[in-house]
């Protein structure tokens, strides 16, 4: 749309026809047709959209980061649900944003349809006849002692690719198409990139999770295995392709300032052709046969053994989430199984064990040990809480794992159980009723993302189209040019030769175009 | 390295404020006729073609002016423009010493992006000023917009010399990044004469309150305009390379989605909506050139938005900033 004035103009009124409803609604629809389509609406709807987007980047987004959402619903608990009916966590997703951009590539394919009609037939047909009078084009000279080859002339300018006709005593050239060919091929290019986004959000899926190192703790491709997922309406779940990852080994190298300097992570890939390993990291996804595995995130999961006043043990880790970038992990991890009594064999509810605990990878010399001084394990410790009583597990409501449920330790149905204790690697804390909690260690996690998006290559193609022809429709300038023998002198063998240009597009260097285009032509002489 | 750095940012914003004060002189005692003199010849004719739609005809570089100027002006005028190109020469200076010290390309941060989008914009700007020397003496409002985005970069974004994050360790910071901050620059000095524009359209429609009264001293309304738009249009498509085609694709390998609706992808999509809306209205002669032209400063207004609002008020993926 950045040529001149080229929208279809209105079509001639129609003949007047009897009145009826009918044709009332014909009127209607072809004038409401009209105004969609028309430049002005575009703008507005260009503009609409660009409003619209603003929320969006101001108001956290579901998809962007659902903890946010939820943080603002706990700062602003009446606002939220009303800013929820409009879709304001969802801007992007929502049907009044889906309204304009919908309404706005309407408009352009009302207006690119014609065009498309009408540069076909431009560029099929010769350049026009020459005007009747070549003094009042904006360029205008005049070639005395010319021979007369107009075929010379032709040939110069086609040299210069131009398009030229002879017609009689006269030459017409036109150049300068591929301003509106980049100019359709810029907003036909536009549409592609919307059919892509919309394959991408049928047919692609993703799905997030955080794997701890180790051979016990490998994940496979189906959704149960994921933290978080999301599949297209078109994808079928039970074809997503068929591959299992287990993270053998994370690096992680800081600078002295503990901003991190390298990614590095190791993984065995099984059921994506022979079982092999490969390295990835950030800007550097593994790529596998239907879907890419991304390097998000890192951090620690302390490994805790506790043995409980029966004398059974049982060993678990759990990832503790960074909070800050000196990866200070804050998580939980719970045994319900604990305390069963080995002769009854009855589990008690109230008897379960759960610890949550601040992990720092280097932990400062003194008290208080709440943040870590640096992001590599160089003085780990393990600050813990222990809580006895129910976890809450039970109820079938899906919890949060990185946390133990504040509402039961608000209850008083889980309760704390002595002060808080730091612990170093290998140190055990014996609890009031004997038993004991050992911090074995850590292990290293990666939080990764998996995906698999189909429209993304067709939309690169489809972006790097649009941009070659809008180059095409802002760089391109449509011009014509024209010659005219006079009528013969009776006195002498050469002509006057008139020549005319017109550029029909902006284009502030055509004076020195057309000068130096008519001296080739005098040159040829 | 990075003490010379440092040095030389100081020396560069010292350079444009005393290209600021020389150009302020040229304005102050320079007669006031001579540009708008130069400036009235050089207007474009305007011809109707046969039967087609108006055809504006532009004709290049005025020539000598009538009356001569005084020799102080011109003499202030020369040591202006001097001036400002040996601030660019300190500015671009400043920021390759700093690549230097850092061993890597000095733009992964906001103070580094700021400085290697002015400098730019200190490029172009010489460009214009080598190409269409009539328009020399707008470097004040230039010097001025260098002063103040330097004086913001050095004085609150600035951070120690550092290596690259592994988020931003990629080949693609050379051509995303790189690519962007042409553009940033280039749309910063579009904007200039776009605002110009603005003022002098409205001193010839017969306001003269402040701002307008700058009009006087500016050149015809049309230079103006067509230089604004040759700008935009040469920075429109290496904006769209880098933020909608580089980006997008350092987006997926780096964070596993191509577009995500981070407040940096939002802010880049609105700036290239309302450029886009820019071109369209310019290309459409029943819009005015004046509501055109504002479209291409609202642009520049969301730039300036997604440069510091976004970092500062808004956190995302694009974090680096330093603040």
């Amino acid at each position: 749309m950045t040529a001149t004035d080229t929208r279809p103009a209105a079509p001639a009124a129609p003949p007047p026809r009897k009145p009826g409803w009918s044709n009332a609604l014909v009127t209607v629809g072809r004038s409401a047709w009209r105004q969609l389509t028309s430049m002005r609406t575009a703008l507005v709807l260009l503009f609409l959209l660009a409003v619209a987007s603003i929320p969006g980047s101001i108001l956290p987004q579901t998809n962007v980061g659902i903890e946010k959402v939820q943080g603002f619903y706990r700062a602003h608990p009446t606002l939220a649900p009303w800013l929820a009916k409009v879709d304001g966590f969802n801007v992007f997703g929502s049907p009044w944003f889906a309204a304009i951009y919908l309404l706005l590539f309407t408009s352009l394919i009302g207006c690119v349809i014609p065009r498309l009609r009408d540069h076909y037939r431009a560029i099929r047909s010769v350049p026009p006849n020459v005007p009747a009078r070549l003094d009042r084009l904006p360029q205008h000279t005049t070639v005395d002692d010319h021979d007369g080859d107009l075929a010379a002339i032709a040939a110069t300018l086609r040299k210069r690719r131009w398009r030229v006709v002879v017609r009689d005593e006269t030459v017409s050239a036109e150049k300068g198409y591929l301003k509106e060919t980049g100019n359709l091929v810029f907003h036909v290019s536009l549409m592609a990139v919307l059919v892509a986004v919309a394959l991408g959000s049928w047919y692609g899926w993703h799905g997030n999770r955080i794997l701890v190192t180790g051979p016990d703790s490998g994940f496979c491709n189906s959704l149960q295995q994921y933290d978080e997922s999301k599949l297209g309406p078109r994808v079928d779940e039970g074809r997503l392709p068929p591959f299992c990852v287990t993270l053998d080994q994370f690096e992680a190298t800081f600078q002295s300032s503990g901003q991190p300097k390298q990614f590095k992570a190791t993984v065995t890939v099984e059921g994506d052709g022979p079982t092999h390993t490969a390295d990835f990291s950030v800007n550097d996804p593994l790529r596998l046969g239907g879907a890419s595995v991304y390097l998000l995130g890192h951090g620690y999961a302390p490994i805790l053994r506790y043995t409980d006043r029966f004398g059974k043990t049982q060993t678990k880790e759990g990832p503790f989430l960074s909070i800050d970038g000196m990866q200070t992990g804050s998580g939980a991890i719970s045994f319900p199984d604990a305390n069963v009594d080995p002769v009854t064999g009855k589990r008690d509810s109230s008897l379960q064990m759960g610890f949550d605990g601040i992990y720092l990878p280097t932990a400062p010399a003194q008290a208080p040990y709440l943040r870590s001084e640096f992001p590599a394990e160089n003085n780990p410790g393990l600050l813990l809480t222990a809580y006895r009583g129910n976890l809450g597990l039970d109820a079938g409501i899906p919890s949060s794992v990185y946390r133990l449920d504040q509402g039961q330790i608000d209850a008083g149905r889980l309760k704390q159980v002595g002060e808080g204790k730091l612990l170093k690697p290998g140190e055990t804390w014996t609890l009031d009723d004997g038993s004991s909690v050992q911090f074995v260690g850590t292990k290293k996690y990666v939080t990764l993302s998996v995906r698999h998006d189909p429209g993304q290559g067709i939309a690169l193609i489809a972006a790097v189209c649009a941009l070659v022809g809008l180059m095409g429709s802002l760089f391109g300038k449509r011009r014509r040019i024209f010659f005219r023998l006079a009528s013969p002198s009776p006195t002498s063998s050469s002509r006057l030769l008139e020549a005319g240009g017109l550029p029909r597009t902006d284009y502030p260097g055509f004076a020195e175009e057309f000068a130096s285009t008519v001296a080739a032509v005098r040159e040829k002489t | 390295m990075a003490a010379l750095s440092d040095a030389l940012l100081v020396v560069a914003m010292l350079g444009y404020l005393a290209a600021m004060i020389c150009y302020a002189a040229v304005y102050a005692f320079g007669d006031r006729g001579v540009v708008a003199r130069v400036a009235e010849r050089e207007s474009d004719r305007e011809l109707v073609g046969a039967g087609g739609p108006p055809v504006i005809e532009f004709v290049g570089e005025p020539a000598v002016p009538v009356a001569t100027p005084p020799a102080r002006t011109v003499w202030f005028g020369r040591v202006a423009a001097a001036v400002l190109v040996l601030a660019a020469v300190a500015q671009i200076s400043s920021l390759i010493s700093r690549g230097v010290a850092g061993h890597r390309l000095p733009w992964g941060n906001m103070y580094e992006y700021v400085l290697a989008a002015t400098s730019v914009a200190a490029v172009a700007w010489i460009v214009v000023m080598v190409r269409r020397p009539a328009l020399r003496h707008l470097g004040l409002y230039v010097a001025l917009t260098q002063v103040v985005l330097l004086g913001v970069a050095g004085l609150i974004l600035y951070v120690p010399v550092g290596p690259l994050v592994p988020a931003l360790d990629s080949y693609w910071l050379a051509i995303h990044v790189t690519a962007v901050a042409i553009s940033s620059g280039v749309f910063l000095i579009a904007f200039v004469p776009a605002g110009l524009f603005l003022i002098k359209s409205g001193y010839d429609k017969g306001r003269n309150a402040f701002p307008f009264s700058l009009g006087e001293r500016l050149p015809a309304a049309d230079v103006l305009e067509r230089l604004s738009f040759r700008l935009h249009a040469f920075a429109f498509p290496i904006w769209t390379f880098g933020a909608l085609i580089a980006g997008p694709i350092w987006a997926e390998s780096a964070w596993g989605r191509y577009w995500g609706w981070d407040p940096k992808e939002v802010w880049a999509f609105i700036s290239w909506i309302v450029y886009a809306g820019y071109l369209h209205a310019r290309a459409t002669p029943s819009v005015k050139k004046t509501t055109a032209t504002l479209i291409a400063v609202l642009g520049f207004l969301t730039m300036l938005m997604n440069l510091f609002g976004v970092n500062i008020f808004f956190t995302g993926l694009h974090s680096y900033g330093g603040l």
